[in-house]
């Protein structure tokens, strides 16, 4: 099937105006006769929600943690982009929109992100109106600091903390009509299915974390606001708690789950130290702005950073390319370190790892600069290696970050499934192949504050309110079925741990389509997977019973999903036979080693159907039409 | 490294509680501690054992959700640190480990070592925000903020909401919590104006809940992991005399 993303004809600029000329209003006194279930409490998630309940909708709101506060955009560090200018160093929303086009290497949607790029100027002053304490100058002014893929200043930040401040003006929002009564508050509490009735989304069937109950919940509409699937690769920089559940079971019940392979590896994070290991943590990149990426000139070199003189260093992103230097963006950066640690030339006990080198920058700013800048970062990097990072270089190397891909949406955020909404990095629609430092906040935030209270007003009302309940036979059989999958993951009682099987799947994913993918590689990985998934019904433990608080139960129900999706990501992988971006093959890239695009092949964006487990999915493509940039091979040089 | 821990097992909220000895053998000083509790859980798995339930998610020290009281102090030994980014390089060969929940009357035992905190998500509801509508705001530059407004009112901000502060308090009080809030927004322009009505709808949340009174014990800023500032409470209580003048006035 060809899919049509909807997007209104028209000059760029005049797109989104004209969508909401189209879109259908309800009045005040209707919107409290519908109800909207929102799952997710994160940036997306509970921007949507707060703005829903302020207009008058009845808005169920839904977190797997125990408080909405929680929700993994509270990690993110370095910043926000928006088009304001405020710097005059050349920016616009067409120059916003043509670097976020650019970064994604062609593979997003015009009219979408050129929206994204509008929006991002109503965020900062939305945040800034909620008292987001963003860094300001002497004269009380808003400051502003690099990320890669721009060569402007348009990255607004709070310290190192720029997520998490802005996550506590959309919870202070959420909170706000929690007091009101228009959201109610469902926290620790899972969602486990899709509800469809007659073809359209109409509820969910959760788990409640703590009493093991599982219920059905009926509503209008569906807003799905649950993050990115980057721990199917097992060590990622995502929370312990981040899964692709919500999502993918969508995804069982019809809604088309578009570039799974499209993830993002970020160049600077803290290197991997053992077996034991849990999770990956992010150094910002923020601090490429002062921070020098290196390694040794020298195989052979053994001698400790501070220790190598200059001439033997290779500064090999500022060799490489000169234009953007150390904000190259990510998807480049990371291969750049794998490169130099294939050739040997990695650093730190595993040889996994190159420099981060801040020494320069010290010399020039002082200490106390550096301090003020990044100083929770630094602190954070000698709590977890021991090591002071004022007095030597930082030791990083890529991890799984990010994830493009996602369920698919068209311009108004609508799932191929009437009535179902996919909101942030769980849709798929604005990054293309690879995301820009800096705009996953924003994007989450335009998806919640200023597009979903739009365009589900108009699905609403060409549907009518109130028609559904949770007595219907669906949600009996929704219910029926969550509960029978735990009652078999209790069951099985084998001999290996969940986190076992999350580890090798892990492992198979990391060696077989991560930084570097190729078609051998990615065939191994579709007989691996499957066999990992059989294993894991026949020898799975899981303690303990369904019917109270059981976390080795919901991470087994995560891991049960891992195991189906991980198979998706690598049948795209392998599908889209050309580099681009993130999504980088082998067999298809430059002399120099750069990304190869097969614009005449795979211009379009891969959704994929569910048909059955052990069937393969059914390929939709939406063709993506680019009028106003010219599509080029992407250099940074 | 080998270590004995003495955990503490709750079944449910109405079940009694005990603290249970478990060993962790061959801890690397690389792990965290909760890689080390991993470890220990993963070897009751394998035999046959319920794991020790406890909170965790982000692991790099900002999502606020781990919670465990080591050796006696919320968060264990090392400064301005959560849990999960506590490291076992901290501990020694042979150490025993007491590791127990937050214990305070407002944050009821759920299992193991996770308790209720929506106690602090109700004292934010009751307030603790800028009733700003989406959209229809000024340019983000037309209110200006002095540089040390903003530093001062980040300070407070960066709160992670994990309830240290309340389970270190001899009186099991959230006004560490609850002051950070209110200077954060007190600081910026923009939250003046709810300033008075805020700080007393706040404070009489937060009694509400069951927590108790600020004793200045000042055990809240030394187990605090982001070593948010007594000075704070300060503002708390002017901000309250300020709301309480201006209320008989």
């Amino acid at each position: 099937m060809i899919l049509d993303g909807k997007c209104p004809a028209g000059a760029l600029s005049d797109k989104w105006d004209d969508r909401l000329r189209e879109l259908k209003l309800i009045s005040p006194a209707n919107k409290r006769r519908y109800k909207i279930i929102v799952v997710g409490t994160g940036l997306a998630g509970a921007s949507a929600a707060a703005t829903l309940g302020e207009l008058g909708y009845n808005v169920e709101a839904f977190c797997c943690r125990d408080s909405p506060r929680r929700g993994h955009s509270i990690a993110a560090q370095g910043g926000i982009n928006a088009a304001k200018n405020y710097p005059n160093d050349g920016d616009s929303i067409f120059r916003l929109f043509h670097d976020t086009i650019k970064g994604g290497d062609f593979r997003a949607r015009e009219a979408n992100v050129y929206r994204l790029a509008m929006l991002s100027n109503n965020i900062i002053d939305q945040c800034v109106a909620q008292g987001v304490p963003f860094a300001r100058d002497y004269a009380g002014y808003l400051e502003n600091r690099s990320f890669g893929g721009a060569q402007v200043s348009r990255t607004f930040f709070a310290r190192g903390q720029t997520g998490q401040q802005l996550l506590l003006g959309a919870y202070g929002a959420l909170s706000r009509q929690i007091r009101a009564g228009s959201v109610r508050l469902h926290p620790r509490t899972e969602m486990l299915d899709l509800v469809i009735v007659d073809g359209e989304a109409k509820g969910i069937t959760v788990r409640d974390m703590v009493t093991g109950k599982i219920e059905g919940h009926a509503a209008d509409a569906v807003c799905l606001c649950t993050g990115g699937y980057a721990n199917v690769f097992y060590l990622s920089t995502n929370a312990m708690g981040s899964n692709v559940t919500a999502a993918y079971r969508a995804y069982k019940k019809g809604a088309f789950f578009a570039n799974p392979c499209f993830t993002q590896i970020h160049p600077t994070c803290i290197p991997v130290s053992g077996e034991h290991q849990s999770k990956l943590t992010l150094m910002s990149e923020s601090l490429r702005n002062d921070g020098r990426v290196w390694a040794p000139a020298n195989k052979t070199d053994r001698r400790g950073p501070n220790d190598v003189p200059e001439p033997e260093r290779d500064y090999f992103l500022e060799r490489k390319y000169p234009g953007f230097g150390n904000l190259a963006p990510r998807d480049i950066a990371s291969r750049a370190a794998k490169e130099v640690c294939d050739e040997g030339r990695g650093v730190g006990g595993s040889g996994y790892g190159v420099y981060l080198d801040f020494t320069e920058a010290v010399r020039r700013l002082g200490e106390e600069k550096i301090r003020e800048r990044y100083g929770n970062l630094f602190d954070m990097y000698e709590k977890i290696t021991g090591e002071n990072a004022y007095k030597q270089p930082m030791r990083i190397y890529p991890a799984p970050h990010y994830t493009m891909g996602g369920l698919w949406v068209d311009y108004n955020l609508q799932s191929n499934v009437p009535g179902l909404f996919v909101l942030g990095e769980a849709n798929f629609s604005d990054h293309g192949a690879n995301r820009l430092g800096a705009s996953a906040l924003m994007q989450g935030l335009a998806d919640g504050y200023f597009i979903i209270p739009y365009t589900i007003a108009d699905y609403l009302a060409r549907t009518g309110p109130g028609k559904m309940d949770a007595g219907r036979p669906e949600f009996n059989k929704s219910r029926d079925d969550a509960g029978a999958l735990i009652r078999r993951l209790l069951s099985i009682n084998g001999k290996k741990t969940v986190n076992e099987f999350h580890r090798e799947l892990g492992s198979i994913m990391w060696e077989n389509a991560g930084m570097a993918r190729s078609s051998e590689g990615l065939e191994r990985a579709l007989t691996l997977i499957p066999a990992l998934r059989e294993e894991f019904y026949k020898n799975v433990k899981v303690p303990g019973s369904g019917e109270d608080m059981n976390q080795e139960l919901e991470k087994a129900g995560r891991v049960a999903d891992f195991l189906e999706f991980g198979e998706l990501l690598v049948r795209d992988a392998l599908h889209r036979n050309e580099s681009c971006g993130g999504h980088f093959r082998v067999e298809h890239q430059m002399p120099d080693g750069e990304a190869r695009r097969d614009d005449d092949n795979f211009c379009y964006v891969a959704a994929w159907g569910f048909r059955g487990i052990d069937r393969e999915p059914e390929l939709h493509k939406e063709p993506l039409v680019f009028e106003n940039v010219q599509m080029t091979v992407r250099s940074y040089k | 490294m080998n270590l004995t821990l003495f955990v503490w097992r709750q079944k449910g909220p109405r079940e009694p509680g005990r603290l249970e000895q478990y060993s962790a053998e061959n801890i690397s000083t690389e792990m965290s501690f909760l890689e080390m509790l991993d470890v220990v859980n993963e070897g009751l798995i394998r035999s046959g054992r319920e794991p020790i339930a406890f909170d965790h998610d982000c692991r790099e020290g900002i999502c606020g959700t781990c919670s465990q009281v080591i050796n006696g102090v919320p968060h264990g030994p090392q400064e301005k640190t959560t849990v999960c980014q506590l490291h076992m390089r901290n501990f020694k060969d042979g150490d025993s480990i007491y590791i127990e929940p937050w214990r305070a009357k407002a944050f009821p035992v759920i299992k193991d070592l996770v308790v209720d905190r929506s106690a602090l998500d109700r004292v934010i509801q009751s307030g603790g925000y800028i009733s700003v509508h989406t959209g229809g705001v000024p340019d983000a530059n037309a209110v200006l903020v002095p540089k040390e407004d903003a530093e001062a009112a980040m300070d407070a901000a960066e709160c992670i909401g994990c309830g240290a502060c309340v389970a270190a308090c001899p009186n099991g009080s959230a006004m560490l919590f609850t002051a950070a809030k209110v200077s954060h927004l007190t600081l910026m322009p923009q939250g003046k104006v709810e300033a008075a009505r805020r700080v007393c709808v706040m404070t009489e949340a937060m009694l509400k809940e069951g927590f108790g009174n600020c004793g200045n014990h000042y055990e809240c800023q030394a187990v605090c992991p982001k070593g948010i500032s007594v000075q704070f409470i300060a503002k708390l209580n002017r901000e309250f005399i300020k709301a309480a003048l201006k209320a008989e006035a």
